[in-house]
């Protein structure tokens, strides 16, 4: 064959006596066991995509070993996790970039008190907005929280950093912020693992002017904070962290985390220096490398932290003139980058062979529960404020039924917000998921009773976090580990908000559902229709048997087709003009939403 | 033919399809083969979104030393796509000359199917393998799914097409089937062995698939106006055809009567005619020659 490349025998000079310990891991795997190996004994978090993988990896080790836990939310993690260093054990909470909003509240205090044992964050960003809300900087906070932020660049960097940021954190009194991206978190390389360090528990500290902090011990700590980051700062001056790599003085490069990678395959031959941290910044070592080069660029992915710190020294670094503040890097982008700086020639492309690609946006799965509490509220023509999970995809055709979604737990008090602006002429509704509840939708339901909003909150109990791949949550009555927890019950935490209409309907029985949200919504006041059904993909995979659609007698009306469930799709007859349905009978769960919303009943289980 | 027995330079290659179709399992078996005869590994994949029927990618890049995770765009070596629309998605990154693998299953997308004018088509990718085949260098397209069902399991469609991949790189067909036997149920040894040995006879004697013909509606079902009109006199408001109206597109007015709000969505359908307990709501088709823009023109 043409095209074969030859490469048998190849590279097995390299030494196979670590071989053992060496393992392709994921970035979250590595993170994890770096937690592990760091002699962590607690770690907690919310799940959140990219990080998720982490705490699920943390919870493969014995919990003779490590506890870990969901936690209600991000800020709740952080507690925890703080809560563990209090009590003198080395502990990590995890979360995504928007989860350190959430907890950001806590942070900003605990970095006044710093730690006791090593206390570790774990936020992973998520440029290009592959699965998020937003694309926000972890870095920003770092700043504002005057502590140090780690930058591993791949999956070996990721467990030895996340170790390192422990020893940092008791070193420097300070808790430690790990930054990973979706693409350190997602990508598997080969990785040398270590053993696990014994660290003894600490006593508590008894120490009331560091660990409480009212305005008399806070305005003692703050200048604290000054010390404390200058020291980090001349820490990763001599740290071999803070790599210079040296080659060509024409120009250099200041990177780290993932942006390094790309550096390397584009330009292997020039002056780079690798940053461990983007905050605090070794002003020295910056300024003998800028130094020792004709011109400075910062390739750094999102916000110009780096690159502004160099401006407020007085040099002239250039970056986000070439490399975009927004989405993700990657390798292309950074050779335009590059090109455009004249750095390197633009290369000549050959023509490859291309095609139009289709719309192929995520979709609810066949049979998902929330399909029918959107086609309902279709038809009551509600204005629906919405929240974060599964049930976002139906803002997008055909269901199309969602009219606002902001962050988690948002929906509430947006409708009520809504309701008190006079916004009447629609039933408002919020609808949020079991687990988007229980995160932040709890505080905001009693301010609408409270504050008496005419409202109609929808929770959609899937009985699992569905949308970051299938965590269990209080509601769900299982911890991480599998044992069996309390289980939060929905009605009765409304009811005790003082929600006097509170209903739990079968998410599978359309009839119901119209009417029940019919009556909510007329009533004065806060209704909460609980709309209750497990996800069909976990904790079990729920299968057929398949319904089959009755092609002589389909009208190809299209009814079922405004689900958006995927089993469904046009079939190649035609009625009338418009395309006639059947079913993927590998795929269909036989939830027979269709075959209730199809008015020619043709939709009929496949006979055995 | 390169034969030198060290390659100098990553070897790229991207596996593409839908969630749910076993990207990252063929990712990680090729990712695991690189990697036990001593190269450096690196495969990125993005999920998250992967359960939810969108797509799914894995770059893999291996060599003596392999910095970026991911692939640039024409600079695949290589492009194993499991469904036929991805393979047009990813296409602009194989590179000239390089390998082209797809099965031509069709993973039709909900959102493909949602013109509702008269005769619309899916909005699903129109070339065909057979123009692909055309196009690129190394071209091979399969129903690898029609042969998976012919050895009896269906599951083994991904072996058949690591069967065609193990053509195009040079490890040897037992440390593949090795790396295999430890990726699938211990019962299906013997099959995924057989679908293996399957995929690389196929691509031994490839032929270039044919050309796909679809069925076309007849042309007096499309070339038509539809205009709906309502006796309101009848109409006692009982708002049956309001909530069965797939279109949503009609509604009762303040005097409790049936209109139609939004002609411009009214598809013809006729559910509302045949539902109205008053036979107040009438649908009126004309051929498009004999009408000069009345009514619900769709
Ligand atoms: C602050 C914050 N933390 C975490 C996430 C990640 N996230 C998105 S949706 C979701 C959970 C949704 O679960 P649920 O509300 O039960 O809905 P489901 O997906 O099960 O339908 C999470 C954790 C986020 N977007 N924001
Ligand atoms: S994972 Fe569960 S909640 Fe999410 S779309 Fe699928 S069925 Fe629905
Ligand atoms: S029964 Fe209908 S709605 Fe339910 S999974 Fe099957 S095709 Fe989809």
């Amino acid at each position: 064959m043409g095209s074969q490349v030859k490469h048998e025998d190849a590279a097995k000079t390299k030494s196979r006596a670590a071989e053992s310990n060496i393992r392709p891991l994921m970035g979250n795997e590595a993170i994890a066991r770096g937690i592990w190996e760091a002699g962590a004994r607690l770690a907690a978090a919310y799940p959140g995509t990219p990080s998720t993988e982490i705490l699920e990896n943390v919870a493969g080790y014995p919990d003779g070993e490590i506890v870990a836990q969901w936690s209600t939310n991000e800020k709740v993690a952080f507690d925890v996790a703080a809560g563990g260093s209090f009590a003198g054990v080395r502990s990590a909470c995890v979360m995504k970039h928007v989860g350190l909003n959430v907890a950001a509240d806590a942070l900003m205090s605990q970095t006044y008190i710093g730690v006791n044992a090593g206390l570790v964050v774990i936020v992973c960003d998520d440029p290009g907005i592959h699965s998020s809300q937003n694309e926000q900087d972890t870095r920003i906070y770092a700043k504002l929280a005057q502590v140090p932020v780690l930058e591993p660049s791949d999956a070996q960097e990721a467990l030895e950093f996340t170790r390192l940021a422990f020893e940092i954190s008791e070193q420097f009194d300070t808790p430690v912020i790990v930054r990973s991206t979706t693409r350190l978190s997602h990508t598997r390389s080969a990785v040398l693992m270590g053993e696990r360090a014994d660290v003894p528990v600490k006593p508590f500290n008894e120490a009331p002017a560091k660990n409480v902090m009212v305005p008399a011990h806070a305005r003692q700590r703050h200048p604290e904070l000054f010390k404390r980051e200058a020291a980090l700062a001349e820490y990763f001056e001599t740290s071999p962290l803070t790599k210079w790599e040296k080659g060509s003085k024409e120009f250099g490069v200041i990177t780290q985390s993932v942006a390094y990678t790309y550096v390397k395959e584009v330009l292997p031959e020039a002056s780079v220096l690798k940053l461990a941290a983007s905050h605090p910044l070794p002003e020295n070592a910056l300024r003998e490398f800028c130094a020792s080069v004709k011109r400075v660029f910062v390739v750094e992915e999102l916000e110009p932290i780096v690159q502004t710190a160099l401006k407020a020294m007085g040099i002239a670094a250039e970056g986000k003139e070439w490399f975009p503040r927004d989405g993700e890097f990657s390798p292309e982008l950074v050779l335009r980058g590059f090109e455009a700086a004249g750095i390197v020639e633009a290369d000549e492309h050959e023509e490859v062979v291309t095609a139009t690609p289709i719309a192929r946006p995520p979709v609810l799965c066949s049979g998902c529960p929330h399909m029918t509490s959107y086609l309902a509220l279709r038809a009551i023509d509600a204005r629906v404020a919405g929240d974060i999970g599964c049930y976002t995809l139906a803002a997008i055709e055909p269901l199309n039924s969602i009219d606002t979604c902001v962050s988690m737990g948002s929906s509430i008090a947006n409708a009520v917000g809504m309701a008190k602006a006079g916004l009447n002429e629609r039933p408002i509704v919020a609808t949020l998921g079991d687990s988007t509840f229980l995160h932040a939708g709890i505080p905001p339901l009693i301010d609408a009773v409270y504050n008496n909003a005419n409202i109609t909150v929808i929770i959609l109990d899937n009985h699992i976090t569905a949308m970051t791949g299938g965590q269990d949550h209080a509601g769900t009555g299982k911890t991480i580990r599998g044992t069996e927890a309390h289980r939060v019950d929905f009605e009765q935490i409304c009811r005790a908000t003082g929600v006097e209409w509170v209903k739990t309907i079968d998410s599978y029985d359309m009839g119901t559902m119209y009417r029940t949200f019919r009556e909510a919504t007329e009533h004065r006041g806060v209704s909460v229709v609980i709309s209750n059904r497990p996800c069909v993909l976990d904790p079990v995979k729920i299968m057929g048997p398949a319904l089959r659609v009755n092609g002589a007698e389909c009208i190809a009306c299209q009814s079922c087709m405004n689900l958006g469930c995927p089993s469904l799709t046009w079939s190649d007859e035609w009625h009338d003009g418009h395309h006639k349905v059947q079913i993927i009978e590998s795929t269909c769960i036989g939830c027979t939403i269709c075959a209730q919303v199809c008015p020619s009943n043709c939709i009929q289980p496949v006979e055995a | 033919m390169n034969d030198k027995s060290k390659i100098e330079k990553p070897v790229n290659v991207l596996i593409v399809g839908v969630g749910g179709q076993g990207v990252i399992m063929v990712s990680k078996v090729l990712a695991l083969l690189c990697q036990t005869h001593g190269f450096e590994v690196k495969q990125s994949e993005v999920h998250g979104m992967a359960k939810r029927g969108g797509g799914v990618f894995s770059h893999i890049r291996f060599g003596p030393k392999v910095w970026s995770p991911t692939i640039p765009k024409g600079k695949a070596d290589i492009l194993l796509a499991l469904e036929w629309a991805e393979a047009m998605r990813w296409l602009d990154h194989l590179k000239p000359g390089g390998t082209f693998i797809a099965d031509t299953q069709r993973i039709v997308p909900p959102f493909a199917c949602r013109n509702r004018k008269r005769g619309a088509e899916r909005n699903y990718s129109r070339e065909t393998p057979a123009e692909i085949i055309d196009k690129v260098k190394n071209g091979y397209a399969l129903d690898a799914e029609g042969m998976a069902m012919t050895l009896g399991n269906r599951r083994v469609a991904n072996t058949i097409l690591l069967g065609v991949l193990s053509t195009a790189l040079d490890f040897s067909p037992e440390s593949w089937q090795a790396v295999i036997e430890k990726f699938v149920p211990p019962h299906t040894i013997e099959t995924n062995a057989q679908a293996f040995q399957e995929g690389r006879s196929w691509t031994a004697n490839a032929v270039k698939p044919l050309p796909v013909v679809s069925e076309a509606p007849s042309a007096e079902s499309i070339d038509i106006t539809t205009e709906l009109t309502i006796n309101t006199v009848w109409c006692k408001g009982c708002d049956i055809c309001v909530k069965m109206c797939p279109e949503r597109c009609l509604a009762l007015n303040e005097d409790q009567e049936a209109v139609l709000i939004h002609p411009d969505k009214c598809t013809g359908c006729r559910i509302c005619e045949w539902l109205c307990p008053d036979y107040a709501i009438k649908l009126h088709k004309r051929p498009n020659s004999q009408t000069e823009g009345t009514g619900a023109g769709v």
